[in-house]
Protein backbone atom coordinates (compact mmCIF):
# COMPACT_ATOMS: atom_id res chain seq x y z
CA UNK A 1 0.00 0.00 0.00
CA UNK A 2 1.99 3.17 -1.47
CA UNK A 3 0.78 6.05 1.41
CA UNK A 4 -0.15 9.31 0.04
CA UNK A 5 2.47 11.44 0.44
CA UNK A 6 5.18 9.14 -1.07
CA UNK A 7 3.32 9.74 -4.13
CA UNK A 8 3.56 13.58 -3.11
CA UNK A 9 7.01 13.31 -2.28
CA UNK A 10 7.93 11.45 -5.77
CA UNK A 11 5.85 14.18 -8.04
CA UNK A 12 7.80 17.01 -6.00
CA UNK A 13 11.22 15.19 -6.68
CA UNK A 14 10.38 14.51 -10.28
CA UNK A 15 9.55 18.43 -10.96
CA UNK A 16 12.28 19.61 -9.09
CA UNK A 17 14.97 17.38 -10.85
CA UNK A 18 13.38 18.96 -14.21
CA UNK A 19 13.15 22.19 -13.49
CA UNK A 20 16.96 22.13 -12.30
CA UNK A 21 18.25 20.26 -15.01
CA UNK A 22 16.17 22.75 -17.67
CA UNK A 23 17.86 25.50 -15.40
CA UNK A 24 21.31 24.02 -15.73
CA UNK A 25 20.89 23.35 -19.02
CA UNK A 26 20.42 27.06 -19.69
CA UNK A 27 23.20 28.07 -17.97
CA UNK A 28 25.75 26.22 -20.01
CA UNK A 29 23.70 26.17 -23.24
CA UNK A 30 25.32 29.68 -23.37
CA UNK A 31 28.07 28.97 -22.90
CA UNK A 32 28.40 26.17 -25.46
CA UNK A 33 26.81 27.87 -27.91
CA UNK A 34 29.30 30.94 -27.62
CA UNK A 35 31.68 28.90 -27.80
CA UNK A 36 30.99 26.77 -30.61
CA UNK A 37 29.55 30.24 -32.73
CA UNK A 38 33.29 31.58 -31.89
CA UNK A 39 34.91 28.39 -32.92
CA UNK A 40 32.71 28.22 -36.30
CA UNK A 41 33.72 32.16 -36.61
CA UNK A 42 36.98 31.39 -36.01
CA UNK A 43 37.59 33.64 -32.61
CA UNK A 44 37.96 32.48 -29.31
CA UNK A 45 34.92 33.01 -27.80
CA UNK A 46 34.69 33.69 -23.42
CA UNK A 47 37.84 32.14 -22.05
CA UNK A 48 38.96 34.35 -19.27
CA UNK A 49 36.57 33.71 -16.50
CA UNK A 50 37.59 29.91 -14.67
CA UNK A 51 39.09 27.08 -16.71
CA UNK A 52 38.11 27.56 -20.55
CA UNK A 53 35.57 30.23 -19.47
CA UNK A 54 33.77 27.99 -17.85
CA UNK A 55 32.21 30.52 -15.12
CA UNK A 56 31.19 33.08 -18.04
CA UNK A 57 27.25 31.77 -17.36
CA UNK A 58 27.43 32.83 -13.94
CA UNK A 59 29.42 35.74 -14.15
CA UNK A 60 26.69 36.80 -17.21
CA UNK A 61 23.56 36.19 -14.75
CA UNK A 62 25.63 38.07 -11.27
CA UNK A 63 25.76 41.32 -13.90
CA UNK A 64 21.75 40.87 -15.34
CA UNK A 65 20.20 40.85 -11.35
CA UNK A 66 22.29 43.79 -10.54
CA UNK A 67 21.61 45.58 -13.72
CA UNK A 68 19.13 48.59 -13.26
CA UNK A 69 15.65 47.71 -14.64
CA UNK A 70 13.69 50.58 -16.69
CA UNK A 71 10.31 50.60 -17.44
CA UNK A 72 8.94 52.69 -20.11
CA UNK A 73 6.88 55.79 -18.97
CA UNK A 74 3.99 54.60 -21.12
CA UNK A 75 4.21 51.13 -20.75
CA UNK A 76 1.61 49.14 -19.47
CA UNK A 77 2.62 48.13 -16.21
CA UNK A 78 0.77 44.84 -15.50
CA UNK A 79 0.99 43.33 -18.56
CA UNK A 80 4.77 44.70 -18.97
CA UNK A 81 5.55 42.74 -16.04
CA UNK A 82 3.49 39.75 -16.71
CA UNK A 83 5.21 39.19 -20.09
CA UNK A 84 8.41 37.56 -18.92
CA UNK A 85 6.38 35.58 -16.30
CA UNK A 86 4.31 34.35 -19.41
CA UNK A 87 7.04 33.41 -21.62
CA UNK A 88 9.24 30.79 -18.94
CA UNK A 89 6.72 29.36 -17.68
CA UNK A 90 5.28 27.30 -20.77
CA UNK A 91 8.75 26.58 -21.40
CA UNK A 92 9.12 25.06 -18.52
CA UNK A 93 6.27 23.25 -18.09
CA UNK A 94 6.13 22.31 -21.35
CA UNK A 95 8.80 19.61 -20.18
CA UNK A 96 6.56 17.67 -17.96
CA UNK A 97 5.27 14.68 -20.47
CA UNK A 98 8.80 14.66 -21.35
CA UNK A 99 10.42 10.54 -20.11
CA UNK A 100 13.46 10.19 -19.40
CA UNK A 101 13.91 6.86 -18.81
CA UNK A 102 11.82 3.62 -18.98
CA UNK A 103 9.45 2.61 -16.33
CA UNK A 104 11.03 0.88 -14.39
CA UNK A 105 10.16 -0.74 -10.44
CA UNK A 106 12.35 1.32 -7.88
CA UNK A 107 12.53 1.29 -4.11
CA UNK A 108 9.78 -1.41 -4.44
CA UNK A 109 7.24 0.70 -6.44
CA UNK A 110 6.62 1.73 -10.22
CA UNK A 111 8.25 4.57 -11.29
CA UNK A 112 7.44 6.23 -14.73
CA UNK A 113 10.40 8.97 -15.54
CA UNK A 114 8.44 11.55 -16.87
CA UNK A 115 6.91 14.22 -14.65
CA UNK A 116 3.43 13.25 -15.89
CA UNK A 117 2.70 10.66 -18.15
CA UNK A 118 -0.50 11.69 -19.61
CA UNK A 119 -2.23 9.17 -22.35
CA UNK A 120 -2.58 12.75 -24.60
CA UNK A 121 1.23 13.65 -24.37
CA UNK A 122 1.37 15.01 -27.74
CA UNK A 123 -2.14 17.30 -27.56
CA UNK A 124 -0.36 19.18 -24.17
CA UNK A 125 2.53 19.70 -26.22
CA UNK A 126 0.75 21.49 -28.77
CA UNK A 127 -1.22 23.16 -26.49
CA UNK A 128 1.42 24.68 -24.81
CA UNK A 129 3.14 25.11 -27.33
CA UNK A 130 0.44 27.52 -28.86
CA UNK A 131 0.08 29.42 -25.61
CA UNK A 132 3.92 29.48 -25.61
CA UNK A 133 3.43 33.16 -28.06
CA UNK A 134 1.52 35.17 -25.38
CA UNK A 135 4.65 35.84 -23.53
CA UNK A 136 6.29 37.62 -26.94
CA UNK A 137 3.17 39.05 -27.77
CA UNK A 138 2.41 40.95 -24.95
CA UNK A 139 5.84 42.10 -24.50
CA UNK A 140 5.37 43.31 -27.42
CA UNK A 141 2.52 45.59 -27.22
CA UNK A 142 3.12 46.62 -23.24
CA UNK A 143 6.42 48.02 -23.94
CA UNK A 144 4.84 51.09 -26.36
CA UNK A 145 7.38 50.85 -28.70
CA UNK A 146 6.32 50.55 -32.25
CA UNK A 147 9.57 48.04 -32.93
CA UNK A 148 8.56 45.58 -29.91
CA UNK A 149 4.90 45.57 -31.35
CA UNK A 150 5.91 44.94 -34.34
CA UNK A 151 7.88 42.28 -33.40
CA UNK A 152 5.21 40.94 -31.44
CA UNK A 153 3.23 40.45 -34.06
CA UNK A 154 5.33 39.00 -36.34
CA UNK A 155 6.18 36.14 -33.95
CA UNK A 156 2.29 35.47 -33.06
CA UNK A 157 1.90 35.19 -37.38
CA UNK A 158 5.07 33.25 -37.54
CA UNK A 159 3.80 31.21 -34.91
CA UNK A 160 0.30 30.41 -35.92
CA UNK A 161 1.76 29.79 -39.61
CA UNK A 162 4.31 27.18 -38.40
CA UNK A 163 1.88 25.86 -35.87
CA UNK A 164 -0.14 24.06 -38.90
CA UNK A 165 3.13 22.13 -39.95
CA UNK A 166 3.72 21.11 -36.20
CA UNK A 167 0.53 19.76 -35.87
CA UNK A 168 0.86 17.30 -38.98
CA UNK A 169 4.45 16.13 -38.10
CA UNK A 170 2.55 15.21 -34.48
CA UNK A 171 0.10 13.09 -36.97
CA UNK A 172 2.33 11.62 -38.92
CA UNK A 173 4.32 10.45 -34.64
CA UNK A 174 0.56 9.66 -33.56
CA UNK A 175 -0.01 7.28 -36.43
CA UNK A 176 3.45 5.62 -36.17
CA UNK A 177 3.08 4.98 -32.66
CA UNK A 178 -0.27 4.24 -32.53
CA UNK A 179 -0.27 6.09 -29.02
CA UNK A 180 -0.70 9.98 -27.84
CA UNK A 181 1.74 9.16 -24.91
CA UNK A 182 5.10 9.75 -24.99
CA UNK A 183 5.83 6.96 -22.99
CA UNK A 184 4.57 4.66 -25.68
CA UNK A 185 5.77 6.43 -28.42
CA UNK A 186 9.69 5.69 -27.47
CA UNK A 187 8.68 1.95 -26.94
CA UNK A 188 7.45 1.95 -29.72
CA UNK A 189 10.89 2.91 -31.33
CA UNK A 190 12.57 -0.02 -29.57
CA UNK A 191 13.13 -1.70 -33.59
CA UNK A 192 13.35 1.18 -35.03
CA UNK A 193 13.75 5.12 -35.05
CA UNK A 194 10.55 7.20 -36.53
CA UNK A 195 13.48 9.09 -38.00
CA UNK A 196 14.44 6.49 -40.38
CA UNK A 197 10.97 5.44 -41.42
CA UNK A 198 9.66 9.08 -41.92
CA UNK A 199 13.41 10.89 -42.87
CA UNK A 200 11.68 14.00 -44.11
CA UNK A 201 9.13 14.45 -41.75
CA UNK A 202 11.70 14.30 -38.88
CA UNK A 203 13.65 17.05 -40.65
CA UNK A 204 10.83 18.85 -41.79
CA UNK A 205 9.62 18.94 -37.93
CA UNK A 206 13.09 20.08 -36.72
CA UNK A 207 12.89 22.85 -39.14
CA UNK A 208 8.85 23.70 -37.83
CA UNK A 209 10.48 23.55 -34.31
CA UNK A 210 13.21 26.23 -34.95
CA UNK A 211 10.67 28.32 -36.37
CA UNK A 212 8.33 28.00 -33.18
CA UNK A 213 11.22 28.73 -31.26
CA UNK A 214 12.48 31.57 -33.48
CA UNK A 215 15.69 30.58 -33.35
CA UNK A 216 17.41 31.42 -36.53
CA UNK A 217 17.14 31.78 -39.22
CA UNK A 218 13.48 32.00 -38.39
CA UNK A 219 13.97 34.69 -35.87
CA UNK A 220 12.07 37.36 -37.46
CA UNK A 221 10.49 39.08 -34.05
CA UNK A 222 14.37 40.14 -33.01
CA UNK A 223 15.28 40.76 -36.01
CA UNK A 224 18.22 43.48 -35.33
CA UNK A 225 18.50 45.31 -38.59
CA UNK A 226 14.73 45.82 -38.85
CA UNK A 227 13.37 45.89 -35.02
CA UNK A 228 16.73 46.70 -33.03
CA UNK A 229 15.80 43.59 -30.30
CA UNK A 230 12.06 42.76 -31.30
CA UNK A 231 9.79 42.47 -28.83
CA UNK A 232 12.60 42.93 -25.96
CA UNK A 233 13.49 46.59 -26.84
CA UNK A 234 12.29 48.00 -23.83
CA UNK A 235 13.14 45.04 -21.30
CA UNK A 236 16.47 45.07 -18.93
CA UNK A 237 17.68 43.58 -16.05
CA UNK A 238 16.35 40.57 -14.99
CA UNK A 239 12.93 41.02 -17.15
CA UNK A 240 15.18 40.79 -19.99
CA UNK A 241 17.58 37.31 -18.76
CA UNK A 242 13.92 35.67 -17.90
CA UNK A 243 13.53 35.78 -21.72
CA UNK A 244 16.73 35.00 -22.65
CA UNK A 245 16.42 31.92 -20.06
CA UNK A 246 12.76 31.08 -21.59
CA UNK A 247 14.35 31.10 -25.40
CA UNK A 248 17.38 28.20 -24.18
CA UNK A 249 15.23 26.56 -22.41
CA UNK A 250 13.03 26.36 -25.26
CA UNK A 251 15.57 25.60 -27.20
CA UNK A 252 16.36 22.42 -24.88
CA UNK A 253 13.19 21.26 -24.56
CA UNK A 254 12.39 21.18 -28.54
CA UNK A 255 15.46 19.23 -28.76
CA UNK A 256 13.93 16.94 -25.98
CA UNK A 257 10.44 16.42 -28.02
CA UNK A 258 12.74 16.35 -31.41
CA UNK A 259 14.59 13.28 -29.73
CA UNK A 260 11.93 11.63 -28.42
CA UNK A 261 9.95 12.13 -31.14
CA UNK A 262 11.82 10.79 -33.97
CA UNK A 263 14.79 10.16 -32.55
CA UNK A 264 14.20 7.28 -30.14
CA UNK A 265 13.70 9.14 -26.86
CA UNK A 266 16.09 7.93 -24.30
CA UNK A 267 16.13 4.33 -25.85
CA UNK A 268 19.81 2.95 -27.25
CA UNK A 269 20.30 3.16 -30.87
CA UNK A 270 17.78 0.10 -32.34
CA UNK A 271 20.48 -2.13 -33.25
CA UNK A 272 22.51 -1.50 -29.90
CA UNK A 273 20.01 -3.60 -27.92
CA UNK A 274 21.79 -6.92 -28.54
CA UNK A 275 25.46 -5.67 -27.89
CA UNK A 276 27.38 -7.42 -25.16
CA UNK A 277 24.50 -9.33 -23.61
CA UNK A 278 22.16 -5.82 -23.68
CA UNK A 279 24.23 -4.37 -21.26
CA UNK A 280 23.78 -1.17 -23.37
CA UNK A 281 20.48 -1.46 -23.29
CA UNK A 282 17.89 0.53 -21.84
CA UNK A 283 15.71 -2.40 -20.52
CA UNK A 284 18.69 -3.58 -18.31
CA UNK A 285 19.84 -0.41 -16.55
CA UNK A 286 17.08 2.17 -16.67
CA UNK A 287 19.70 5.09 -15.86
CA UNK A 288 21.61 5.03 -19.11
CA UNK A 289 18.03 6.64 -20.40
CA UNK A 290 18.99 9.73 -19.51
CA UNK A 291 22.80 9.17 -20.61
CA UNK A 292 21.56 8.91 -24.26
CA UNK A 293 18.21 11.47 -24.02
CA UNK A 294 21.55 14.01 -22.84
CA UNK A 295 23.80 12.75 -26.23
CA UNK A 296 20.84 13.06 -28.60
CA UNK A 297 19.81 16.46 -26.93
CA UNK A 298 23.46 17.63 -27.22
CA UNK A 299 23.73 16.90 -30.71
CA UNK A 300 20.43 18.19 -31.82
CA UNK A 301 21.21 21.42 -29.87
CA UNK A 302 24.74 21.60 -31.97
CA UNK A 303 22.79 21.02 -35.13
CA UNK A 304 20.79 24.31 -33.98
CA UNK A 305 23.75 26.63 -33.23
CA UNK A 306 25.49 25.36 -36.36
CA UNK A 307 22.07 26.55 -38.22
CA UNK A 308 22.48 29.82 -36.58
CA UNK A 309 26.14 30.39 -37.75
CA UNK A 310 25.46 28.71 -41.47
CA UNK A 311 22.55 30.65 -42.61
CA UNK A 312 21.49 34.09 -42.91
CA UNK A 313 17.96 35.14 -41.76
CA UNK A 314 15.26 34.26 -44.17
CA UNK A 315 13.51 37.55 -45.29
CA UNK A 316 9.75 37.72 -43.52
CA UNK A 317 7.41 37.34 -47.12
CA UNK A 318 9.43 34.17 -48.13
CA UNK A 319 9.08 33.07 -44.10
CA UNK A 320 5.15 33.44 -44.21
CA UNK A 321 4.80 31.51 -47.89
CA UNK A 322 7.83 29.03 -47.23
CA UNK A 323 5.69 28.44 -43.87
CA UNK A 324 2.18 27.75 -46.09
CA UNK A 325 3.30 26.95 -49.53
CA UNK A 326 6.20 24.33 -48.92
CA UNK A 327 5.63 23.27 -45.36
CA UNK A 328 1.86 22.57 -44.80
CA UNK A 329 1.39 20.62 -48.51
CA UNK A 330 4.62 18.62 -47.64
CA UNK A 331 3.47 17.83 -44.07
CA UNK A 332 0.35 17.30 -44.55
CA UNK A 333 1.33 14.47 -48.00
CA UNK A 334 3.33 13.10 -45.47
CA UNK A 335 1.32 12.12 -43.45
CA UNK A 336 -1.04 10.87 -46.35
CA UNK A 337 1.93 8.22 -47.55
CA UNK A 338 2.48 7.36 -43.52
CA UNK A 339 -1.10 6.58 -43.67
CA UNK A 340 -1.66 4.68 -46.53
CA UNK A 341 1.70 2.97 -46.02
CA UNK A 342 0.75 1.75 -42.46
CA UNK A 343 -2.88 0.50 -43.80
CA UNK A 344 -1.48 -1.48 -46.49
CA UNK A 345 1.09 -3.35 -44.69
CA UNK A 346 -1.79 -3.83 -42.39
CA UNK A 347 -4.62 -5.22 -44.65
CA UNK A 348 -2.13 -6.79 -47.43
CA UNK A 349 0.10 -8.38 -44.60
CA UNK A 350 3.41 -7.63 -46.34
CA UNK A 351 6.07 -5.00 -44.60
CA UNK A 352 7.20 -4.08 -47.99
CA UNK A 353 4.61 -1.35 -48.29
CA UNK A 354 5.63 -0.40 -44.74
CA UNK A 355 8.85 0.07 -46.30
CA UNK A 356 7.79 1.68 -48.77
CA UNK A 357 7.01 5.17 -46.56
CA UNK A 358 10.83 6.08 -46.24
CA UNK A 359 11.55 5.92 -50.21
CA UNK A 360 8.52 8.08 -51.12
CA UNK A 361 9.48 10.57 -48.04
CA UNK A 362 12.22 11.00 -49.40
CA UNK A 363 11.70 11.51 -52.80
CA UNK A 364 8.54 13.26 -51.36
CA UNK A 365 11.32 15.81 -50.08
CA UNK A 366 13.70 15.99 -52.27
CA UNK A 367 10.93 17.20 -54.98
CA UNK A 368 9.83 19.99 -52.29
CA UNK A 369 13.63 20.90 -52.19
CA UNK A 370 13.65 21.00 -56.18
CA UNK A 371 10.39 23.25 -56.34
CA UNK A 372 11.91 25.25 -53.81
CA UNK A 373 15.08 26.01 -55.93
CA UNK A 374 13.45 26.75 -59.13
CA UNK A 375 10.81 29.41 -57.63
CA UNK A 376 13.83 31.17 -56.13
CA UNK A 377 15.62 30.92 -59.48
CA UNK A 378 12.17 32.05 -61.66
CA UNK A 379 10.24 34.65 -60.67
CA UNK A 380 10.70 34.89 -56.90
CA UNK A 381 14.24 36.00 -57.15
CA UNK A 382 14.08 39.96 -57.04
CA UNK A 383 11.52 42.14 -54.44
CA UNK A 384 8.45 41.86 -55.80
CA UNK B 1 -12.00 13.69 -2.78
CA UNK B 2 -11.58 16.98 -0.90
CA UNK B 3 -8.93 18.14 -2.69
CA UNK B 4 -10.92 17.98 -5.90
CA UNK B 5 -13.71 20.28 -4.30
CA UNK B 6 -11.26 22.42 -3.11
CA UNK B 7 -9.73 22.77 -6.60
CA UNK B 8 -13.31 22.90 -7.96
CA UNK B 9 -14.12 25.99 -5.78
CA UNK B 10 -11.32 28.04 -6.61
CA UNK B 11 -11.26 26.91 -9.73
CA UNK B 12 -14.78 28.25 -10.00
CA UNK B 13 -14.31 31.30 -8.04
CA UNK B 14 -11.67 32.25 -10.93
CA UNK B 15 -13.49 31.60 -13.74
CA UNK B 16 -16.08 33.59 -12.58
CA UNK B 17 -14.21 36.45 -11.89
CA UNK B 18 -12.25 36.83 -14.95
CA UNK B 19 -15.35 36.41 -16.99
CA UNK B 20 -16.76 39.53 -15.04
CA UNK B 21 -13.24 40.77 -15.24
CA UNK B 22 -13.49 40.79 -19.20
CA UNK B 23 -17.46 42.00 -19.10
CA UNK B 24 -16.24 44.81 -17.38
CA UNK B 25 -12.88 46.12 -18.79
CA UNK B 26 -12.19 48.80 -20.51
CA UNK B 27 -9.18 47.68 -22.04
CA UNK B 28 -9.89 44.94 -24.46
CA UNK B 29 -6.46 43.46 -24.44
CA UNK B 30 -7.28 42.97 -20.97
CA UNK B 31 -10.37 41.46 -21.86
CA UNK B 32 -8.87 38.91 -24.47
CA UNK B 33 -6.61 37.97 -21.50
CA UNK B 34 -9.14 37.58 -19.09
CA UNK B 35 -10.97 35.17 -21.68
CA UNK B 36 -7.72 33.08 -21.94
CA UNK B 37 -7.64 32.93 -17.91
CA UNK B 38 -11.49 31.79 -18.27
CA UNK B 39 -10.68 29.18 -21.19
CA UNK B 40 -7.75 27.99 -19.29
CA UNK B 41 -9.71 27.26 -15.94
CA UNK B 42 -12.42 25.44 -17.90
CA UNK B 43 -9.74 23.32 -19.43
CA UNK B 44 -9.19 22.37 -15.96
CA UNK B 45 -12.41 21.57 -14.94
CA UNK B 46 -12.46 18.83 -18.38
CA UNK B 47 -9.63 17.54 -16.56
CA UNK B 48 -11.35 17.22 -13.59
CA UNK B 49 -14.38 15.63 -15.06
CA UNK B 50 -11.94 12.93 -16.40
CA UNK B 51 -11.85 13.83 -19.95
CA UNK B 52 -7.95 15.48 -21.07
CA UNK B 53 -8.61 15.52 -24.66
CA UNK B 54 -10.90 18.32 -24.41
CA UNK B 55 -9.46 20.07 -21.96
CA UNK B 56 -6.31 20.29 -24.41
CA UNK B 57 -8.36 20.70 -27.50
CA UNK B 58 -9.87 23.52 -24.94
CA UNK B 59 -6.51 24.59 -25.09
CA UNK B 60 -4.79 24.92 -28.20
CA UNK B 61 -8.24 25.72 -30.20
CA UNK B 62 -9.61 28.51 -28.36
CA UNK B 63 -6.68 29.85 -26.22
CA UNK B 64 -3.88 28.42 -27.90
CA UNK B 65 -5.57 29.67 -31.95
CA UNK B 66 -8.55 31.97 -31.84
CA UNK B 67 -7.46 34.33 -28.64
CA UNK B 68 -4.04 34.46 -30.21
CA UNK B 69 -5.87 36.12 -33.64
CA UNK B 70 -8.19 38.47 -31.38
CA UNK B 71 -5.27 40.08 -29.90
CA UNK B 72 -3.60 40.01 -32.90
CA UNK B 73 -6.54 41.84 -34.51
CA UNK B 74 -6.98 43.95 -31.55
CA UNK B 75 -3.20 44.88 -31.67
CA UNK B 76 -3.81 45.55 -35.49
CA UNK B 77 -6.02 47.71 -35.29
CA UNK B 78 -5.04 49.58 -32.60
CA UNK B 79 -8.54 49.71 -30.64
CA UNK B 80 -7.49 49.28 -27.24
CA UNK B 81 -9.26 51.48 -25.87
CA UNK B 82 -13.11 51.57 -26.33
CA UNK B 83 -14.58 55.01 -26.18
CA UNK B 84 -18.22 55.36 -25.31
CA UNK B 85 -19.30 56.42 -28.97
CA UNK B 86 -19.63 52.98 -30.01
CA UNK B 87 -21.42 51.33 -26.75
CA UNK B 88 -24.77 50.33 -28.59
CA UNK B 89 -28.07 52.10 -26.63
CA UNK B 90 -30.12 49.22 -27.10
CA UNK B 91 -27.64 46.60 -25.58
CA UNK B 92 -27.54 46.90 -22.05
CA UNK B 93 -31.30 46.87 -21.69
CA UNK B 94 -31.67 43.60 -24.22
CA UNK B 95 -28.85 42.18 -22.25
CA UNK B 96 -30.81 42.60 -18.87
CA UNK B 97 -33.91 40.94 -20.34
CA UNK B 98 -31.97 37.69 -21.16
CA UNK B 99 -30.07 37.68 -18.30
CA UNK B 100 -33.05 37.61 -16.71
CA UNK B 101 -34.47 35.23 -18.54
CA UNK B 102 -31.74 32.51 -18.47
CA UNK B 103 -31.92 33.29 -14.47
CA UNK B 104 -35.30 32.44 -14.10
CA UNK B 105 -34.75 29.27 -16.24
CA UNK B 106 -31.95 27.78 -14.15
CA UNK B 107 -33.84 28.56 -11.01
CA UNK B 108 -36.98 26.68 -11.90
CA UNK B 109 -35.29 24.01 -12.91
CA UNK B 110 -33.44 23.90 -10.19
CA UNK B 111 -36.22 24.31 -7.62
CA UNK B 112 -39.13 22.61 -9.34
CA UNK B 113 -37.23 19.30 -10.45
CA UNK B 114 -36.52 16.94 -8.20
CA UNK B 115 -33.39 15.79 -9.67
CA UNK B 116 -31.49 18.12 -12.09
CA UNK B 117 -28.27 16.39 -12.71
CA UNK B 118 -31.07 13.21 -14.49
CA UNK B 119 -31.90 15.50 -17.32
CA UNK B 120 -28.49 15.38 -18.21
CA UNK B 121 -27.02 12.37 -20.22
CA UNK B 122 -23.85 11.00 -18.58
CA UNK B 123 -21.53 10.44 -20.76
CA UNK B 124 -20.48 6.43 -21.49
CA UNK B 125 -18.16 5.11 -19.00
CA UNK B 126 -15.93 3.50 -21.24
CA UNK B 127 -14.78 6.83 -22.65
CA UNK B 128 -13.60 8.04 -18.88
CA UNK B 129 -11.56 4.86 -19.25
CA UNK B 130 -7.70 4.55 -19.98
CA UNK B 131 -8.22 4.52 -24.11
CA UNK B 132 -10.31 7.40 -23.98
CA UNK B 133 -9.08 8.62 -27.31
CA UNK B 134 -9.02 5.21 -28.99
CA UNK B 135 -12.95 5.12 -27.90
CA UNK B 136 -13.72 8.78 -29.07
CA UNK B 137 -11.97 8.23 -32.57
CA UNK B 138 -14.48 5.00 -32.83
CA UNK B 139 -17.04 6.95 -31.59
CA UNK B 140 -16.40 10.00 -34.24
CA UNK B 141 -15.84 7.45 -37.06
CA UNK B 142 -18.61 5.29 -36.52
CA UNK B 143 -21.56 6.51 -34.55
CA UNK B 144 -21.54 10.05 -35.48
CA UNK B 145 -19.61 10.09 -38.96
CA UNK B 146 -22.78 12.33 -40.73
CA UNK B 147 -22.18 15.00 -37.84
CA UNK B 148 -18.44 14.83 -38.11
CA UNK B 149 -18.05 15.00 -42.09
CA UNK B 150 -20.98 17.57 -42.36
CA UNK B 151 -18.53 19.51 -40.02
CA UNK B 152 -15.88 19.23 -42.25
CA UNK B 153 -17.09 20.14 -44.85
CA UNK B 154 -19.07 23.37 -42.90
CA UNK B 155 -15.42 24.05 -42.18
CA UNK B 156 -14.14 24.09 -45.67
CA UNK B 157 -16.65 25.95 -46.70
CA UNK B 158 -15.72 28.81 -44.28
CA UNK B 159 -12.11 28.81 -45.19
CA UNK B 160 -13.24 28.91 -48.70
CA UNK B 161 -15.77 31.96 -48.29
CA UNK B 162 -13.05 33.38 -46.57
CA UNK B 163 -10.56 33.12 -49.12
CA UNK B 164 -13.15 34.63 -51.74
CA UNK B 165 -13.86 37.94 -49.95
CA UNK B 166 -10.25 38.96 -49.69
CA UNK B 167 -9.62 37.83 -53.51
CA UNK B 168 -12.82 39.93 -54.11
CA UNK B 169 -11.43 42.77 -52.37
CA UNK B 170 -7.84 42.47 -54.32
CA UNK B 171 -9.47 42.60 -58.01
CA UNK B 172 -11.63 45.60 -56.88
CA UNK B 173 -8.36 47.26 -56.51
CA UNK B 174 -7.14 46.49 -59.27
CA UNK B 175 -9.58 47.66 -61.18
CA UNK B 176 -9.72 50.86 -59.72
CA UNK B 177 -6.27 51.52 -60.87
Amino acid sequence: MISDWTLWLEWLIKSLVMIFALLGGFIFLTYFERRALARMQTRIGPNRAGPFGLFQPFADAIKLIFKEEFTPIHADKIVFFLAPILTVVPSLIIAAVIPIAPTTELFGRTISFAVADINVGILYLMSIASISVYGIVLAGWSSNNKYAMLGGLRSSAQMISYELALGFCFVMVILLGNSMSLNEIVVAQKDMWFAVIQPTGAILFFIVVLAEVNRAPFDMPEAEQELTAGFHSEYSGMKFSLFFMAEYQKMIVVSMITAVLFFGGYRELWFMTDWFNGALSVDRFWFLGPVYLLIKVVILLFVMIWTRATWPRIRYDRLMSFGWKVLLPLSLALVFITAVGIVLADVLKSVLYFWSIPVVSIMLGLFAVAVVQWSLRSKFHGRS
Amino acid sequence: MTIDLLLFLTLALVAVATALGMVTSKNTVYSALFLVLNFATVAVFYILLGAPFIAMSQITVYAGAIMVLFLFVIMLLGTERLNSANILPWQRPLAIILAVILTVEAGYLLIFKSNPTAMVNAPDASINTIGSLQSLGMALFTDYLLPFEATSILLLVAMVGAIILSKQDKNEKGGAK
